[in-house]
Formats: C-alpha cells, structure tokens, sequence
C-alpha cells in the first residue's frame, strides 16, 4: 500500500509540470498585450508600458518567466495580480466559496441522483424506470448555461421561490438555485450510474444467497445491494469534484457567485498569467490528489481489490 | 446588508411578488415618495462598485470602478459644473495662465486638511505630481502631466529617470506655485479637473504601495476599509473645507458581478444607486421604477473608424465614407436594439462638451439610402465591394455591430460582417499594429469637456489616440494654431471651424452619443444628479431618513 | 457544467468499462456474433429508430437548409425587432418562431445554425476517435516505454480543465472559423477515447485467438488491424457516440462565452447568448435556439445509449 502511493506521488510530478507548462504556455502565446490593454481606447504611453512589463517580467523570455514562475511557487509564491494583490489572497478568497456550492451540488447530487438511481434500479424494466432514463436523457442534453438561465427566470424570476443571486455566499439558502443548477448533470449521471449498478447487482450471486437466508428485504437492499452498488458511484463522485470546481465558471457568471470559476474569467479576460495559472495549478494538484483518494476507497469499498 | 439573514430570503421572494403586482400600478406614488419625508445628513448611501483593478492611487486609476472611488476620497484644484462643464475652483482659489497660456499660477485655499489632520500646501501637489509623473513608480496616467517642462527628465522615454523633480513646477509660498509648460495651452487649466491632479499628503510616499491600499486624501469623504472584491467604505469628512461637501453620512460601495444581481438588490433596496440597468431589463426598467429610473446622457460617443492604411480604404474618396454614415439608420437601432441607451451622433463632440454644435455634421448623419447608394457610387464605389467592423466579444458590442452591418447592407448593397475579437486586449493588439481588416469600432469618453479632446487627441496626426492612420495637415494646422489662441472661446471657437473640415474628410463615422440608463431606490431623497462623465455626484445625494 | 463532455465520457467509461474490466471481457471472445447481436439487437429497441430518424432529419437540414425555409438568416428587419411573437400556427413560415433582436426569423435561424453545429459535432468526434483510437491502440499493444509515455501526456491533457483549456486555446485565434473550433476541442477531448481504447485494446490481445494468430505466423499490422481492433472497438464507438453530443453542447457554450463560432456563421450558442438578453420580455428568443440544440444533442445521446445497450449486453 504504501509503495503504491509513493509510485503515485512521483507519477502526478510530471504531470504536474506537463499540465502547468501547457497552460502557461497558452495564456503567454495569446496574441495582445495585457498591459497596453489598461489604457483601453485611450493611448497608452510606451514608456509606462515598459516600465510596467519589466516590472511583471514580461519582458523576460518566456522559458525564463517559467522557470521564475515554478520557483517562486515552491516557495508558496503565487506572485501578484496586476493591480498588485497578491495571487494567493485573491485565490484563498474565492476558494472557499466555491467550496461551499461544490458543497450544495454534491449533496443534491447525492440525494437526488443515487434516490432517483435506486428507485429506477428496483424497479429495473418498469415504466418508473423508462421515465427515469428519459429525464436523465433531457437533463443531460440541455446545456448548463441553458439550464441556468432558464431557472433563474422561472424559479426565482416568475415564482419567487428562491433568491435569483447570491449576494451573500456564506448564506446556503442562496447557494442552493447555484448549487442545484451545478449539480443537474452530474446528478443525471450517477443517477444512470446507479440505476445500472443496482440493477446488474440484483441478479448476483450474493443477492441470491441473502435472499435464500431469508433475510428481510429491507436489509438486503440497504446493506448488501446499496454498498456493493455504491462502489462506481462512489469513483464518479470523486471525479466530479473536479469537474464541478470547473464548471463554475458558467454557473458562477450567471449567478453572481465570487468563487474561483469568476476569478478565473475575469483573470482570463484581463490575461492576467500569474491568476490563471496559480488558480489552474491549485485545480490540478486537487483533481490529482482526489483522484489517489478514490482509488484508495475503491480498496476500502471493495474488499477484492489490493494494492500492492 | 441589512436584516436578518434567514429573512432576507423571504423578504426578497414577496417584495419580488410585489414589485410584479405593481408593474402596472400608479407611477405618481412612487414620485411622490422620492421626495416625501427628509433627508438624513448623516444617512449612509449604498452604491455599486467593481472591484477597482489597481491600488487607489490618484494617478493609477485608468478605469472607472477606482476612479469613482477615489474622486470621493480626493479633491483636484478645480471640478466641471455638471451640465455646462464650466469650471468651478475646489482646492485652488484661481488659476491663471500668462499671456501666452505657457506658464501657470495656481493659488491654493489656505487652511485645507488631509484626513489625516496634516496641512495641504503647495508641496503636496507638487510633490504628489513629481511622484506620479515618474516613469519607475509605474503609473498608469503618468503622461496626464506630459505638458509641465521637465517631464522628460522625470520620464524618459526609454531607460532610468534622469531627475525626480519636474523643472516646471516651483513652489513660490505655501499656498502658491506656478506650473511651467513646453508649450502654450490655453485650456491646461480644463485638464486639472482630472483625478490625477490630486494633492498627496506626506505620508503617501513612506509607504506607497500601503498608502494604495488606505488611501488619505483631501476629498469630501475619508477612506474607512476595504474588504477586497466585497466593500469599500468612506465616511464623511467633518473638516471638508470644499464647496462640495458631502450631504449625506458616507457611502458603502458594494462589489457585484452582474448587472442582474445589483438591480434584483436595487428593487429590494438593498442597494441605492446601480451603474447600469442590465440588458434583460432595460425595455422594463421604467415601470420597474418610476420615477427612481435615471437616464441621463454623458459625454461619450461610439463610431466606427475606417483604418486609412488598408487597401481597402487608403486614399478613399471621402464621399464613400459619408455615403456609409447616411446608410446607418441610427434612429431605428438606437431605439430597438440599444433599447434606447443611446442617442443619434450629429457630431464628432459629445453633448454636454464646450463647442458642442447641434447637428454640426449635417445631413452626413441623416439616415438616407437613395443619397448614401449616390454618394458611394460618385465616389467610386467601396473597394471589394464589402466592410467589416472589428469589436470585442467580451463587451456587448455584437448587437450593434450587427445592426450596423444590417442597415449598411440594406441600404447599400455593400456587404458588411463584425470582426469579432475575443478580448478587448485583442481588439486592441490589432488596432495598435494596424491589422484592423477593413473598420474597427472606437469610443471615446471625454478626458475634459472641450472639444479639442474629441477631435485633437484622436484624428491629429501625431495623436496618440489616433490608430488608424488618419493624417490632414491641413487639420494639424488648425488645431496647432487653436492651442496657441489667447483665450479658451476661441480655442473653442477654432476647432468648431476644424470641424466642419473633418466633415468633409471623414476621419470616423460618428453614431451615437451614450447615455445612462440606471436606477435609484426608495431611500434616496431626491434624484441623482451626474456629472459629465456619466458618474453620480455622491456628495450631493441624499438618503431619506427612517422613520 | 459547461465541461459536458468530459464528465460525460467518464461517465460512459465507467458504466461500461468499470464493471466490465473486473469480469475481464470474457464475452468479447466471438467477435461475429457481437456485432451480430448487436444489431438484432438495436433493431428492436424503439430509442434506436426514434434517434435515427431524428438524426436523419437533422442530417437533412444541415447539408440543405433552403429545403426548409425561404426566409433569410442574416438580413434582418428592424421594424420586426421583438415585435412580432411567435405564431405556432404559421408552419414553416418566417414568423413561426418570431423574429430576433435584430428582426431576424429565428426559424431561419435555427434551420441554418444546425449546419455548424453538426459539423463541429461529428467533425470533433472524427478527429479525436483517428488520433486518440490510434495512439490508444499503440500504447495498449506495444506497452513498455511507448504506453508510458503516452498514458502521462493523456494525463496531463486530462488534468486541463476541458471548457478552461477550449477557452484559452481559441483566445489565441482571430478567425474562428468552424474548422478551428473542431481543431480546439480535438486538441484537448481526445484523452477520454484514448483511455477507453487503450484499456480495451489491453483486453483484446490477451484473448486466445491473438495469441493463435500469433502461432501462426501473423504479422502486427495485421494482428492490430484484424484480431485486435474489432475486438476493442465497441467501447470506443459507444463513448464517441456519446461524446458527440457532448462537443455540440461545449461548442455552444464557447460560443456563449463568445469564444466559439463568430459572424458570419450562424450558430445556436450565439443565438442563445443574445436571446439571454432579451429573457425577460422575449422568452423565445432564446428557447427556440436552445431548444434546437437540446433536441440534437439528445439525438446523439439517445443513439450512443442505444449502441450501448445492444454492444454490451450486461447491462440489458
């Protein structure tokens, strides 16, 4: 066990530098610059200009920028923004509120997706389950920024049922039209996920013999069938967290939330290079992280799978 | 915010059902509450900010979100009369310029305090102004102070500053220095109105970085906090000495991403004033608000410029160009598409600008196909037969484009297309290295309200705000010889006559003029007044008191 | 979440190659009659047939969009601007759908975005399954060196976020034309394909009949192209399928962002992103476009599930 997460360590470390280079690269080919830009229509003065890239380093070579920017991220340096903040305060402000939707989205998608999944997967064949499949399908085919607006107009616009903004994101009340709008796909998912799992896990063999026990049935689907049937949900919820961490950039926009997703299109719009790479930098090392983590559970979960 | 946070929820959801009840409800009411009761002099008014991009330094503020704050926290020598653009003494009791407008006297109002209790004297604006103005403290509107004598020592144009004192500026007592210029410029005394003209008080430059963060100035208001990317606070200043003292109590600038989100918050009441009325509701606002909806116009104006070193439009007949502008239906589109946030260019100068003619282009911006189809062809048609227009996706600028495109095509047959550019930093990169295509789409919000600024700083040859390529010597003459005239009337009066010159030679289609379009709510007492610039003047508005 | 197709890709991967992987492929063994039964199989199901169709009809309007309406997509009518709602009676006219901001029929519209939409769909589902199938095929069947080296750069490209790494990628160019939003999306969805190919192709050498063809005397182009990729296959086919749907709805959300299509293609993302602007007063604007691109994206998935079930009879 433990050589294997040393072997997982040292492998994340080359794709740490691959995936932090490529970004680097991009945002540092594009074409325009970010500091002429602060003048907007108005013309810029060459000389402030230059001043001001030296200051950034732009005007080093690009492979010198890198290697400055790594350096200076091992020692906890994200460097500063243009308007001279400090990366890592711009980033531990965002975070923590796209932590908590996270937070609102996984919970729904967990309640929801698995209930709907489990229902769908008992009754494996029926019209409940064609009606489930079919939900899933139309949640899956209308594109979040879609789903977004649409919901926004007609829940809080036309009802009034729930706040149409997050003014305040400690708040979780305002956090839910978000976070539920965050979480429709992935709920639709691990709604289908589950609903295969439990179905294929009812014709197994160890289905049998509990049942043949006699024990009560109650029992039976919430120990034996949910934990086995647990198990590929449980990967896919791992995956996710990256996934939803990325795309709040959408629902964030739409819904004036101040988490990373906005930070990272506003950086992205203003070609700010030491955000978008500190904010991409952070995402990997937790995608990779939580990846390690899920396959650790999966040995847990799962009793046949050892690592040696 | 105010209120209970599980309430809030609620009460949001029923004033929202109680808005759309009374969309169709008695405007009057909401009229006469607006100046019902009284107002509260020590009431604190809500207001939406972004988050400023660079630290609040008087001279760093290139956008508007740190330059609305920091004109609360700051006051300059003198300010514009709001709707006339005149020019009222703040911090200077006169400025006066020498025969030849080369050389200024500023004389301050003695007994003036910065916030933090130190006196304001000739040293501060002296020493504020060197430091700005000195390429390696990396200010983004260092060249505002180009015309002083000595500003290339202090900013060179390449390498180390030679000196950190500009020669121009000597401080004769402590209420008195004289401004010397490379030249003579009749109107300087207009630019002083600018942000960057700001005094600094001494302790700004032990620490300026910190001084960026908790900023001290003169101004109505003294900074309290600022909590990054959520609030900004400032409260009034009791010893303010200045004709525009604050009547109310401070302002809580608060951060929003949407446009939707601070108007949802401003009919809720959770907000006071909102920037910009958002799209989705600009065709509703009106009913939504009454008489609390402002539209007022500033002085801005959108065109489209064509880029003189293209094939396409290098030594054009300029018949061609005035052919395009008379096939913009601008009444239409600025009533459907731009939903009434704009109205019709007549000129190349904003309204509400010094030298401003009604219709001074004539019928060149009078929607008129027949004679738009006649013009192009007596010019010789447009090369290629087909334009485009370059714009930047990440502002809305497509809808408009597109109606542009559509009427040019409509009425003349000349294909049109946008040239979408994904980013602003884009749009720019291609104009600055002239690979604009064909047209690209410019703006320009006044620097100081005369004329000059609207036509000088953008189709001179040498202008810096000139990136098409545009050159008329005969122009440069004029404009050359209306700097140096002896009084600003007929500074003004000269550049109206360049005007009429430009008409004929169409260095840019003008469209139309911007207007504010946005919102105050049930506590503010009175209506909002704006300032030239299309900000609020904050010291002047009220908030009602409570009951 | 705007990274659909990524999420979506998982997803499938996990539902078929998940369990499957534990029971080793054991009933890949007879690749005849898996194809066989494959299609008997989707003959029977009616999601099969009501995607096809739909697909076809879709397939249609893309390649010949005057077929269908008379109206002009580009140049529109200010006087129209909002004004006129949608008619649900006026079939197949102008104003069945009413007409956009700038008084354009958003029937004639939506009938002419679906071209786009289509093209970057299949044509994105083309490029990553020629160059994630092939390096996936390498990586599983020579191993070694080669599988390492490609299995850590499909890990770095599956750690770009998919909508954050389209977005700075298209930033960089002016033109975006269709052909250069199929290039961006390829150039960072192909690792999904690439993972699938790879574990099925692992799979499929191990079977008895390539070690026979081996016996034999059989050559590795031919065992690759004759024993091996029909076997492994179905997996990747199954995640395309999907996927396909999941590019069309990534495309729009680009071009929402204003970072996919630009003028003078008409696409539905840019529709939806100026219809969003008008919610308020005038729903359709929106609802139309999105509409006609939720119903196509349903389409592929709907056939993707189809092919699933029949190819991977477990799940039956």
């Amino acid at each position: 066990m433990g050589r294997y997460v040393a072997r997982r360590l040292l492998q994340m470390i080359p794709v740490f530098i691959g995936t932090t280079l490529i970004i680097f690269l991009m945002v540092h080919i594009l074409p325009g610059d970010p500091i002429r830009a602060m003048w907007g229509d108005k013309a810029a003065d060459p000389a402030q200009v230059a001043s001001l890239r030296h200051e950034f380093g732009l005007d080093q070579p690009l492979w010198k920028q890198y290697i400055d920017y790594m350096g200076n991220l091992f020692q906890g340096d994200f460097g500063k923004t243009f308007g001279g903040r400090e990366v890592i305060d711009e980033m531990s402000e965002s975070f923590p509120v796209t932590l908590r939707l996270t937070a609102v989205a996984m919970i729904i998608e967990i309640i929801v997706g698995i209930g709907l999944g489990a229902w769908a997967g008992l009754r494996a064949g029926k019209a409940a389950d064609t009606g489930v499949l079919i939900f899933t399908l139309i949640v899956i085919s209308i594109p979040v920024f879609v789903l977004g607006f649409l919901a926004r107009f007609v829940l809080a616009d036309q009802l009034g049922w729930v706040a149409p903004n997050v003014q305040d994101s400690t708040d979780y009340a305002q956090l839910f039209l978000p976070g539920f709008v965050l979480a429709m796909l992935s709920m639709a998912y691990v709604a289908r996920l589950t609903r295969t799992t439990f179905a294929e896990n009812l014709r197994a063999d160890y289905m049998r013999t509990a049942m043949a026990k006699g024990l009560p049935r109650r029992r039976i689907i919430g120990v034996h069938l949910l934990r086995n049937s647990l198990i590929p949900v449980v990967t896919f919820l791992g995956t996710d967290v990256g996934g939803f961490i990325g795309g709040a950039v959408v629902t964030e926009g739409i819904f004036n939330v101040q988490g990373v997703g906005n930070l990272l299109f506003k950086a992205l719009q203003q070609r700010e290079g030491s955000t978008i790479v500190g904010v991409v930098t952070v995402f990997v090392l937790v995608i990779l992280v939580i990846n390690l983590l899920v396959d650790l559970l999966y040995a847990v979960l799962d009793p046949r799978i050892r690592y040696a | 915010m105010r209120g209970a946070k599980s309430a809030k929820w609620v009460a949001g959801a029923a004033i929202i059902a109680l808005a759309a009840t009374a969309c169709g409800g008695s405007d009057s009411d909401s009229g006469k509450d607006m100046n019902s009761g009284k107002a509260d002099p020590n009431g604190i008014l809500t207001a939406q900010l972004g988050e400023p991009q660079n630290p609040l330094q008087p001279a760093n503020a290139k956008e508007s979100q740190g330059s609305r704050v920091l004109r609360t926290i700051f006051s300059g020598l003198v300010d514009y009369e709001p709707g006339t653009g005149k020019l009222v003494y703040v911090n200077a009791e006169s400025v006066t310029p020498n025969a030849d407008s080369s050389v200024w006297t500023v004389k301050l109002k003695p007994g003036w305090k910065f916030h933090d209790g130190t006196t304001v004297t000739s040293k501060s604006f002296v020493d504020s102004w060197n430091w700005s103005a000195n390429v390696k403290n990396n200010q983004t509107n260092s060249s505002w102070f180009q015309d002083i004598k000595g500003y290339e020592d202090v900013h060179p144009a390449k390498g180390a500053p030679k000196a950190d004192k500009m020669s121009g500026l000597k401080i004769v007592d402590d209420n008195t220095f004289t401004i010397s210029l490379t030249g003579p410029v009749s109107y300087f005394a207009y630019k002083l109105g600018y942000d960057v003209w700001a005094p600094l008080p001494e302790s700004f430059f032990k620490d300026p970085a910190a001084a960026g963060q908790k900023p001290i100035g003169n101004g109505p208001y003294k900074f309290v906090s600022w909590d990054h990317k959520k609030l900004i606070k400032v409260r009034k200043f009791d010893g303010y000495q200045g004709p525009n003292k604050a009547k109310n109590g401070g302002i809580d600038f608060k951060n929003y991403t949407t446009a939707d989100a601070a108007y949802s918050d401003l009919r809720s009441n959770n907000l006071d004033w909102i920037e910009q009325i958002p799209t989705t509701s600009l065709t509703s606002y009106k009913q939504d608000l009454g008489d609390r909806a402002i539209d007022a116009e500033y002085s801005a104006v959108q065109s489209i410029v064509p880029a003189f070193y293209t094939k396409q439009f290098k030594g054009i007949n300029p018949k061609v160009i005035q052919g395009l502008s008379m096939a913009i239906d601008r009444d239409t589109i600025t009533k459907t598409v731009l939903h009434g946030t704009r109205t019709p260019a007549d000129s190349f100068v904003a309204r509400g600008v010094l030298g401003y003619k009604p219709g001074a282009l004539g019928d060149v911006t009078k929607f008129d196909p027949a004679q738009a189809k006649k013009l192009i062809k007596d010019g010789g048609g447009v090369p290629g037969n087909k334009i485009s227009i370059q714009f930047n996706a990440d502002q809305s600028h497509k809808p408009w484009v597109d109606a542009v495109c559509n009427s040019i095509r409509k009425a003349t047959g000349v294909d049109c297309v946008g040239d979408s550019k994904p980013d602003f930093q884009a749009d720019l990169n291609a104009r600055d290295n002239h690979q604009v295509k064909s047209m690209y789409r410019g703006g320009w919000v006044l620097d100081y309200p005369v004329n000059s600024n609207f036509m000088r700083d953008l189709y001179g040859s040498t202008a810096a705000g000139n990136t098409s390529g545009y050159s008329n010597k005969e122009f440069d003459k004029l404009a050359a010889e209306a700097d140096k005239a002896k009084t600003l009337d007929e500074t003004v009066k000269m550049y109206q006559e360049a005007e009429q010159l430009l008409k004929n030679d169409m260095p840019a289609i003008p469209l139309w003029f911007y207007k504010v379009n946005s919102g105050q709510s049930t506590n503010v007492f009175g209506k909002i007044v704006y300032g030239q610039d299309g900000d609020p003047i904050f010291t002047d508005v009220q908030v009602k008191a409570k009951k | 979440m705007p990274d659909a197709t990524k999420t979506q890709t998982e997803a499938v991967v996990d539902a078929i190659a998940a369990p499957s992987a534990a029971d080793g492929h054991k009933e890949q063994g007879k690749p005849r009659s898996l194809w066989g039964d494959a299609w008997f199989d989707l003959r029977h199901r009616p999601m099969f047939w009501i995607s096809s169709i739909l697909l076809l009809l879709l397939l249609v309007i893309a390649a010949f969009p005057g077929l269908f309406t008379g109206a002009d997509p580009r140049n529109g009518d200010l006087t129209n601007h909002f004004l006129t709602k949608p008619d649900l009676g006026h079939f197949f006219q102008a104003d069945w759908f009413g007409y956009d901001g700038q008084g354009r029929s958003i029937y004639a519209r939506v009938i002419y975005g679906t071209r786009a939409s289509i093209l970057v769909g299949v044509g994105v589902t083309a490029a990553v399954t020629l160059v994630g199938g092939l390096l996936g095929m390498l990586a599983g069947y020579f191993g070694g060196w080669l599988d390492s080296v490609i299995s850590r750069i499909t890990d770095i490209f599956f750690g770009i976020p998919f909508l954050l790494g389209a977005m700075v990628v298209l930033n960089a160019f002016t033109d975006r034309k269709v052909y250069v939003v199929i290039l961006a999306l390829a150039f960072l969805g192909w690792t999904s394909i690439c993972r699938v190919m790879r574990a099925s192709v692992i799979t499929a050498k191990q079977a008895d009949y390539v070690t026979a063809a081996r016996a034999l005397g059989a050559g590795t182009p031919r065992i690759l192209f004759r024993h091996v990729l029909p076997n492994a296959l179905a997996p990747t086919i199954v995640v395309a399928t999907i996927a396909l749907g999941g590019y069309i709805s990534a495309e729009a959300t680009l071009s929402f962002l204003g970072l996919g299509l630009a003028d003078p293609t008409i696409s539905w993302g840019i529709d939806i992103a100026e219809g969003s602007q008008a919610i308020r007063d005038n729903p359709h604007a929106l609802l139309f476009p999105a509409g006609m691109l939720s119903l196509t994206v349903f389409a592929f998935i709907m056939l993707g599930d189809a092919v699933r079930d029949a190819l991977d009879p477990k799940l039956r």
